[in-house]
């Protein structure tokens, strides 16, 4: 009993991490219409610089400054959103597919270094010497990740509440006017590639707010963990739960990795052997035919976007 | 039909466009006078859509000023152009959709207090108080454009005609002093048409300047004073509406044939 009740806390853990990632992606694709194909690579960012500032030295490593949690977390947050402030200014021009295309290749290239560049970033290992926080007070790892599950909800609500009421204020108004036609929008005034670029930071800060609570829980992050295939399970995610909707984003985060779990666990334990050696390539074709799926018969997602009638006047 | 105050509202200096190796545009000059509603009309080719667009700044002009009011306007992008005062629709509507009519309306007003990151958190109150007078100065103008039932409806919902209406309402929310019409009657039904002639005209008698850009010649005929001609690129005709219908050869080269011999 106490397994099921320890893995249900891991998993709503790992599933929470994820729904603030996937609430970062709806801020930038599902409110401002950016496609964002490279949501691994500001998460990655997160994480690894939490990781590096929170840390402790290690050889091959930067950072391992040891600094107050909430600051490491904050840090890496913070850095995630200076890669894609860089990263938004020099695709700032670029629209739908290509803007997509530029952001994977962002992705892709993240991965790269982080696995070639053995002296900075621990390289295919890892990094590692990440001591979580007031782990060393609390002796008794399930009660530990009770904790940890808690610090992750309230971030969750806390990004989820900021969201809500950005969107339902007139930036939100500005975010939809710039997605459905951005050549009104500055017919009527409005700067569209100054807010473009600030949903895009905002948006990956929160995901790199994620992968730092990844990290953290883990105590390690390696370049496995920012594979292209956490872009594509973030956006199966967002399809899925119903993009501009935050409540379907997370809805659809906690049923897609219950899926991708359940498929991954049922592959292992009763599909013939021949088949288990490729449980993770059949889940991903899996997620590929949710999100195609989707965007065949349910393109607006299990809980599509309301029309939003400014609340805030009335 | 215009309240001509005899100053110009928008004056348009030697402007020449070139693509390339083609002038579209050849040094155009002329004013559009204050208080009235000036037609510009002209075949296909002639120019009007890249002079309508080097005037609201989506096409670098190669020479030339335009100055609104006394105001140098030259190349500023359309959102500075709308802050200074000068207006758009478009024509073939541009509406938000998937937001209502009349979220699409109270997007217009600049320098709204809740347009920022954290501003939604930090001040409340003063958001919603200037939410309020938005929203009450949009439901105002949706009411002038009879627009006010359909205020909830999504935008991408309603008729071309209603949506030509919808981005007259959103212009006016900035309060311009020159609003630019590119083709108000193409596609739209002739009630719809009639609504909207009558708000322009209403909109006019309180000062509002407009610059109507059409294809069809009744139209201007019939609604416009002064009428402008562009042809090849240049200016051929700048008259009154009564000069403009006494004038054969402007009609000559409205079809393309009279120009060639200039």
């Amino acid at each position: 009993m106490i397994g099921i009740i320890s893995y249900a806390v891991f998993f709503t853990t790992i599933a929470a991490i994820l729904a603030i990632a996937v609430l970062g992606l709806n801020f930038q694709w599902g409110n401002t219409g950016l496609f964002n194909g490279g949501v691994a690579a500001f998460f990655g960012a997160g994480a690894y610089a939490t990781i590096m500032l929170g840390g402790t030295p290690q050889p091959d490593q930067l950072g391992g400054f040891g600094l107050f949690y909430p600051l490491a977390l904050i840090g890496g947050t913070i850095i995630a959103g200076a890669l894609a402030w860089v990263v938004g200014l020099l695709t700032l021009r670029l629209r739908h597919d290509y803007l997509a295309i530029s952001t994977f290749g962002v992705a892709v290239a993240f991965e790269t270094v982080v696995r070639n560049a053995s002296g900075f970033s621990g390289g295919a290992l890892g990094m590692r010497g990440f001591e979580r926080p007031l782990e060393a007070l609390i002796a008794n790892p399930f009660f530990y990740n009770l904790l940890f599950l808690l610090l992750v909800a309230v971030v969750l609500l806390a990004v989820y509440f900021y969201l809500e009421r950005v969107i339902k204020s007139p930036f939100g108004r500005l975010l939809r006017a710039i997605r459905e036609d951005e050549v009104a929008a500055q017919s009527l005034g409005k700067n569209p590639s100054k807010i473009r670029l600030k949903a895009f930071v905002v948006g990956s800060m929160i995901m790199g707010m994620a992968g730092g609570l990844f990290a953290s829980f883990y105590a390690f992050i390696s370049p496995q963990d920012v594979l292209p295939t956490l872009t594509f399970q973030i956006w199966a995610m967002l399809i899925v739960g119903g993009a501009g909707n935050n409540k379907g984003a997370i809805a659809g985060t906690f049923i897609i990795w219950g899926a991708w779990t359940l498929s991954g666990w049922g592959l292992a334990n009763y599909a013939p052997i021949e088949a288990q050696l490729y449980t993770g390539s059949i889940q991903y074709i899996i997620i590929g035919f949710i999100i195609v799926g989707m965007l065949l018969w349910r393109p607006q997602g299990l809980f599509p976007e309301k029309l939003v009638v400014s609340q805030s006047g009335r | 039909m215009s309240v001509y105050t005899g100053h110009d509202a928008l004056t348009v200096k030697g402007l020449t466009v070139d693509f390339g190796s083609f002038r579209a545009v050849n040094d155009v000059s002329l004013s559009i006078k204050k208080g009235t509603i000036t037609g510009l009309i002209g075949p296909n080719g002639a120019g009007k859509t890249t002079f309508f667009n080097a005037l609201m700044g989506t096409v670098q002009p190669t020479a030339g000023t335009i100055a609104l009011g006394d105001k140098n306007i030259t190349g500023l992008s359309s959102d500075d152009l709308f802050a200074s005062g000068l207006a758009r629709t478009f024509q073939i509507p541009r509406p938000f959709k998937k937001m209502s009519v009349l979220e699409n309306v109270m997007l217009a007003p600049m320098q709204q207090v809740g347009e920022g990151l954290l501003s939604p958190l930090l001040k409340r109150s003063l958001i919603k108080e200037q939410e309020k007078k938005i929203r009450q100065k949009a439901l105002g103008i949706l009411d002038f454009v009879t627009l006010s039932k359909l205020a909830d409806h999504d935008a991408g919902k309603i008729s071309g005609g209603q949506m030509k209406l919808l981005e007259l309402a959103r212009v006016l929310m900035g309060d311009p002093d020159v609003i630019l019409l590119d083709e108000p009657a193409a596609g739209v039904n002739p009630s719809l048409t009639k609504i909207l002639l009558e708000r322009i005209e209403a909109l006019n008698e309180q000062g509002k300047t407009f610059l109507v850009i059409e294809h069809d010649m009744d139209f201007i005929m019939k609604h416009c004073d002064p009428i402008i001609a562009l042809a090849g690129g240049e200016v051929v005709f700048e008259g009154t509406a009564k000069e403009a219908q006494a004038n054969t050869g402007l009609l000559d080269a409205y079809l393309g044939t009279g120009f060639d011999d200039d």
